[in-house]
C-alpha cells in the first residue's frame, strides 16, 4: 500500500485538508474521500465530462486530475453553485427550462456553463454548443441545455446578479 | 378516421409544464444514483473478464488474489447454488465456457477499487480458445462454430434435428404474397434489397453499479440503477435459491437506461461478494466493462421485397430479418417483425425472423427495441416504390396506411390508432413544402410505429390531514415520471401538483410493478394512479356521508369538492375533509393495481433535410420534424423532451454509433472517444408536431411517448441522402467513408 498525501485545497468556499494516495484521481478524492457525490464518472478517460469541475476557475475533466495536484488550488463542483440566496441562475435556468430528464450529465454542464457563462457572459448558439461539445448528454438532445444556457446568460444580465455568482 | 374519439375534456393540470419534481436534486448533486451509494464498512468489487469470445474454462485458481493484503473474498460461478436456468446462471458467472469478451468470470472484493482490480488481474484462468463467430450471417452457416452445442432451432414446426446458431425462427404469413406479387410484377414494380446494420448502445452516461448487504438472519439488500426493481428481485431471488420476500431491491435515481438497465450484470455478483465477506460490497461498472459486458441492441441483416401496382398500391410485402442475439437466445425480433410494415395495410405478406446466437454480449433491448433497423430497410424499399411509381413518398405513404381495423402481416388488427393523422399532419407541414436549394440537399421522411407495453402496475394514494396526498408507485423514475403520474393523481382528485408528493418505493414496502420500459409508465401506472385516485374518493365519500348522516352514493365529488345534493352546508372542500379522517374512522389509503393487457400504438413521421459534402461525405443535418401521435399530451414538454431526445439518439444510429469487432470477437471501439455518441455540435434543432388521436383505454387518453421517435432517423436520413446525392445506403452507421464509397469517391 502506498502512502497517502496531506493535500489542503479551497473546495467550494472551504478550506479543506484531505488525505489521498499519489495515484488518485481529484473525481476520486471528491467522491470517495470529500463525499462531494454530485460530480459524476461517466467513463474516466476524459471523453464525456459528467466529471467536469472548476480548477482556479479553469474547467477540467477531474478524472484527468490527480488528487495532489490540488494542493493549494481552488475547486468548483456542482454542490458550490447554491448559495444563501438559493439556487444559482444557470441551476434556476436549468430547472426551468426543463433542461435534463435522467439529470446525471447536468453537474458536469452546469459546472462547465458556469465556465463559458465567467468569461463570455452573452455567447451565441454556436458557441454554446462548441463549447459544451465535450459533455454528452444522452437524454434531451441538447437543444433544451442551449436554451437553458441562454437563458442563465440572461438572467446572470439583470442588475444585481453578477456579484459574486 | 375512427369513430372512437374523446371529446375535448379541460384538464386542469393534464396538458400542463410544471417544473419537475426531481429538478432540484438533479441541479444542485444531492440526487442519489447507483454508484453514489455508501454504506459503513463498505467494500469495493471487481469482475475478472474474459479475453477470448469464445473459450473453454479449463480452472481457475483464485488462490493469488486471495492472499493479497486488502482482499476479502472472491467468488466464481462454484459459489452459485444450482438453478433451473442455466442460461441465466452462466450469463451472470460463467462456468464451462466464456462466449464473448467480457464476460464474468470471478469477482473480489477489497478494501479499495484499486486492490480489487489488482487482485483480479492475478486469478488465474486457463483457457482452450475455441474459433469465435461473430457475424450475424457467418453464425446461420452449418460450419460455423456453435456457441452452444446443444441448442436447437425453435419454430412452429417444432425443435431442427441438428444443432444450430439460430435459436428459433419465427414467421408470420397473411394472403398469399405471390399472387401479390405476380399482380406487381404485371402491372407495376417490385423492388428488393438487402441491409446491414450495427451493434449499438444505449449510451446512457452512468454505468451500471450495484452495492449489496445481508442481514445476519439471511435477508439481502440491494441498491441499484435498473429500470424495474422487481424484475432484479426476481433475478436475485431465483440465482441466489431466495425467497422473493428475502430481497429488498431499493432503486436510486436512474442516470440514463433506455432499455439498458432492465437486466441485472452486476447485481449476482455484488450480493455473492457480500454474503462471502460479511461486509457490504459495491460494483461499479467501467465505460469498457458498460460496452463489452451489459446489453447492447443487436445488429442485423435483413432482406426486404415489396410490389406496388402503378396506380400505388402495395400489393405484397416480404421480409427476412436475422438478428444477433449475442452469446444467448432472446433478440426482441418478434417486435421488428411488428414494425416492419406495421404502418400500411398490406394484402399479402410473409415475415421471417431469426434469432441468432454470436460471440458477443448477449443482446438485450434498447428504446423500441430491433426496430430501428427494420424501418431502415422498409422505409428506404417503400421510398424507392414511390420514386418509381411517380408518386410523392407521403402521398405514397398515405395511399397505403394502415387505418381502424387494417389486419397486419402479424395477424393482429390495429385500432384506435393515428396512423393517417401524422401522415396527414407532416403532409401539411411548412417543413415538407419549403424549397431546398442548394447541391447536394436532400429531403427524406420515414414512418413508423411502436406498440405500447401494458402490463403490471400499482399505486398507492394517502390522505394527509391537511389535505395533501403521498403517491408511491413501483414503477421507476426514467425521465419524469413522478411528475407525469403526480398529475394525473391530482387532476382525478382536483388537487394542485404541488399537493400530491410522488415517490418510488423500494420491492418492501409498495405492489408490484414490472420494469419501466416498452413506454409503459406513464400510460399503465397512470391507469393505477387514476384508480387509486377513484379508490380515494370513493372512501372520503362514505365519510363525508358519515358526517352528514346521508347515504354514500348521495355525495359527489365535482372539481375538488363532496357535496350531497342541493344542500349548501352540506359540502366539503378535499382538505377539509382530508382534516376529519382521524374522526371517522382512521387513515384513508387509495389503491390501485393494473394488469394492462392492451398494446396501445403510437405512429410517428419524421422530416429531414440534409446536405452530403460530396468531397469528405460528412452528412450535415440542415432541419428536422418529427411528428408524433402521443394520445394527450399528460405534461407537453416531457413529451417534446421524449421526442427530441429520442430523434437525437436515431440520428446517432443512423450516421455515428456502431459496434466494431474484429475477426477475433474483440471490440475495438469500447471507450466513449470511439464509439461516437452525438455532441451538442452534431445534433440539430428538432421541430416537433405533437398530434393528439385520444387512446381511448387511458383515463385522458395517453399514449406511450418514448420509443416511437428513435425509430425513423435512420431511414428519413438514408432517403434524403439518396435525394442529395443519388445512393441508396444500405448499412448504418452511414459513416463518411460509407456514403463516399457508394459514391465511387473511394
Amino acid at each position: 500500500m502506498t502512502s497517502k498525501t496531506v493535500v489542503s485545497a479551497t473546495i467550494n468556499g472551504e478550506r479543506v485538508e484531505f488525505l489521498c494516495e499519489p495515484h488518485q484521481s481529484l473525481l476520486e478524492c471528491l467522491r470517495d474521500i470529500l463525499g462531494l457525490t454530485g460530480t459524476k464518472e461517466g467513463c474516466n478517460d476524459g471523453n464525456c465530462g459528467a466529471c467536469s469541475v472548476l480548477l482556479d476557475g479553469r474547467l477540467v475533466n477531474s478524472c484527468l486530475v490527480l488528487g495532489v495536484e490540488v494542493e493549494g488550488r481552488t475547486v468548483t463542483t456542482v454542490e458550490g453553485l447554491a448559495d444563501w440566496r438559493g439556487l444559482h441562475p444557470i441551476q434556476q435556468a436549468f430547472i426551468e427550462e426543463d433542461a435534463l430528464q435522467c439529470g446525471f450529465c447536468t453537474p458536469g454542464i452546469l459546472i462547465a456553463t458556469k465556465a463559458l457563462l465567467d468569461r463570455e457572459p452573452d455567447p451565441s448558439e454556436e458557441r454554446i454548443r462548441t463549447w459544451l461539445a465535450g459533455n454528452l448528454c444522452r437524454c434531451t438532445g441538447y437543444e433544451v441545455i442551449v436554451r437553458a444556457v441562454r437563458s442563465a446568460a440572461a438572467r446572470l444580465a439583470q442588475p444585481g446578479e453578477e456579484v459574486a455568482r | 378516421m375512427s369513430a372512437k374519439r374523446h371529446a375535448t375534456q379541460p384538464f386542469h393540470v393534464v396538458g400542463t409544464r410544471p417544473p419537475r419534481y426531481d429538478g432540484a436534486d438533479k441541479v444542485t448533486g444531492r440526487a442519489l444514483y447507483g454508484p453514489d451509494i455508501s454504506l459503513p464498512g463498505l467494500l469495493h468489487g471487481k469482475v475478472l473478464r474474459s479475453p477470448h469470445a469464445h473459450a473453454r474454462i479449463l480452472s481457475i485458481d483464485t488462490s493469488r488474489a486471495e492472499a493479497l493484503p486488502g482482499v476479502y473474498g472472491v467468488v466464481t460461478a462454484q459459489d452459485l447454488p444450482e438453478t433451473e436456468d442455466q442460461t441465466a446462471r452462466d450469463h451472470v458467472l460463467a462456468s464451462d465456457k466464456a462466449l464473448y469478451v467480457g464476460h464474468s468470470i470471478a469477482a473480489v472484493a477489497a478494501s479499495t477499487l484499486h486492490i480489487a482490480e489488482q487482485a483480479a488481474q492475478i486469478i488465474e484462468v486457463e483457457y482452450e480458445v475455441l474459433p469465435a463467430v461473430v457475424d450475424v450471417m457467418e453464425a446461420i452457416k452449418d460450419s460455423a462454430p456453435l456457441l452452444h452445442e446443444t441448442m436447437k432451432t425453435r419454430s412452429l414446426a417444432g425443435e431442427s434435428q441438428t444443432p444450430s446458431n439460430i435459436a428459433s425462427h419465427l414467421q408470420h404469413v397473411k394472403g398469399d404474397p405471390a399472387k401479390g406479387f405476380a399482380e406487381a410484377a404485371d402491372d407495376g414494380v417490385i423492388v428488393e434489397r438487402e441491409f446491414r446494420t450495427a451493434m449499438a448502445h444505449q449510451g446512457y452516461i452512468e454505468p451500471h453499479a450495484a452495492t449489496a448487504e445481508w442481514s445476519t438472519d439471511g435477508h439481502l439488500t440491494v441498491y441499484t440503477t435498473t429500470q424495474g426493481t422487481f424484475s432484479i428481485r426476481g433475478h436475485l431471488a431465483e440465482l441466489l435459491n431466495l425467497r422473493l420476500s428475502q430481497v429488498r431491491v431499493v432503486p436510486t435515481e436512474v442516470g440514463g437506461a433506455f432499455g439498458g438497465k432492465n437486466d441485472g450484470y452486476i447485481d449476482v455478483a455484488t450480493a455473492l461478494l457480500a454474503r462471502k465477506t460479511g461486509q457490504p460490497v459495491k460494483i461499479v461498472m467501467t465505460r469498457a466493462e458498460v460496452f463489452l459486458a451489459t446489453g447492447p441492441a443487436p445488429g442485423a441483416f435483413i432482406r426486404v421485397k415489396m410490389g406496388a401496382t402503378h396506380d400505388g398500391r402495395i400489393t405484397a410485402a416480404q421480409a427476412e430479418l436475422y438478428y444477433e442475439a449475442g452469446a444467448y437466445p432472446g433478440a426482441f425480433v418478434g417486435a421488428a417483425a411488428n414494425v416492419i410494415f406495421g404502418p400500411y395495410d398490406i394484402p399479402h405478406g410473409q415475415i421471417d425472423g431469426y434469432d441468432v446466437v454470436v460471440n458477443k454480449p448477449k443482446t438485450a433491448t434498447y428504446r423500441a427495441p430491433c426496430a430501428p433497423p427494420v424501418c431502415f430497410a422498409a422505409e428506404q424499399v417503400i421510398d424507392e416504390l414511390a420514386e418509381k411509381i411517380g408518386l410523392d413518398p407521403l402521398e405514397f405513404r398515405i395511399r397505403n396506411c394502415a387505418k381502424e381495423g387494417t389486419r397486419q402481416v402479424n395477424g393482429s388488427a390495429h385500432t384506435d390508432i393515428g396512423c393517417y393523422e401524422v401522415l396527414k399532419a407532416a403532409r401539411g407541414h411548412p417543413h415538407y413544402s419549403a424549397p431546398l436549394e442548394g447541391p447536394h440537399r436532400g429531403r427524406g421522411v420515414a414512418q413508423t410505429y411502436w406498440g405500447n407495453w401494458g402490463a403490471q402496475s400499482s399505486c398507492t394514494v394517502s390522505v394527509n390531514a391537511d389535505g395533501t396526498v403521498s403517491l408511491i408507485t413501483g414503477s421507476v423514475d426514467l425521465s419524469g415520471t413522478r411528475t407525469s403520474l403526480a398529475m394525473q393523481a391530482a387532476e382525478v382528485l382536483g388537487l394542485t401538483l404541488e399537493q400530491v408528493k410522488p415517490s418510488v418505493g423500494d420491492t418492501d414496502s409498495v405492489g408490484y410493478a414490472d420494469t419501466s420500459a416498452g413506454s409503459r409508465t406513464t400510460v399503465a401506472t397512470g391507469i393505477a394512479v387514476a384508480r387509486a385516485a377513484q379508490d380515494v374518493i370513493a372512501q372520503m365519500s362514505a365519510r363525508a356521508a358519515l358526517l352528514w348522516d346521508v347515504p354514500a352514493d348521495t355525495v359527489a365529488f365535482h372539481q375538488g369538492a363532496f357535496t350531497a345534493g342541493q344542500d349548501a352546508d352540506k359540502r366539503f372542500s378535499f382538505a377539509e375533509l382530508a382534516a376529519r379522517l382521524s374522526e371517522t374512522g382512521g387513515p384513508v389509503t387509495g389503491v390501485g393495481n393494473v394488469d394492462v393487457r392492451e398494446w396501445g400504438a403510437s405512429f410517428g413521421t419524421h422530416i429531414v433535410d440534409v446536405e452530403v459534402d460530396p468531397e469528405t461525405g460528412q452528412v450535415t443535418i440542415l432541419r428536422y420534424t418529427a411528428v408524433q401521435d402521443v394520445g394527450k399530451a399528460i405534461h407537453p414538454g416531457h413529451v417534446e423532451g421524449q421526442m427530441v431526445g429520442g430523434v437525437v439518439q436515431g440520428i446517432g444510429l443512423a450516421l455515428y454509433e456502431g459496434y466494431v469487432y474484429d475477426q477475433e470477437g474483440q471490440l475495438l471501439n469500447p471507450t466513449l472517444l470511439d464509439y461516437k455518441l452525438p455532441t451538442a455540435l452534431d445534433a440539430p434543432p428538432v421541430e416537433t408536431v405533437i398530434v393528439e388521436v385520444p387512446y381511448p383505454k387511458h383515463p385522458f387518453g395517453a399514449r406511450g411517448v418514448g420509443e416511437t421517435p428513435i425509430v425513423p432517423p435512420p431511414a428519413a436520413i438514408a432517403n434524403a441522402i439518396y435525394r442529395a446525392v443519388g445512393v441508396r445506403m444500405d448499412q448504418i452507421p452511414m459513416t463518411p467513408a460509407r456514403i463516399l464509397k457508394k459514391m465511387g469517391v473511394i
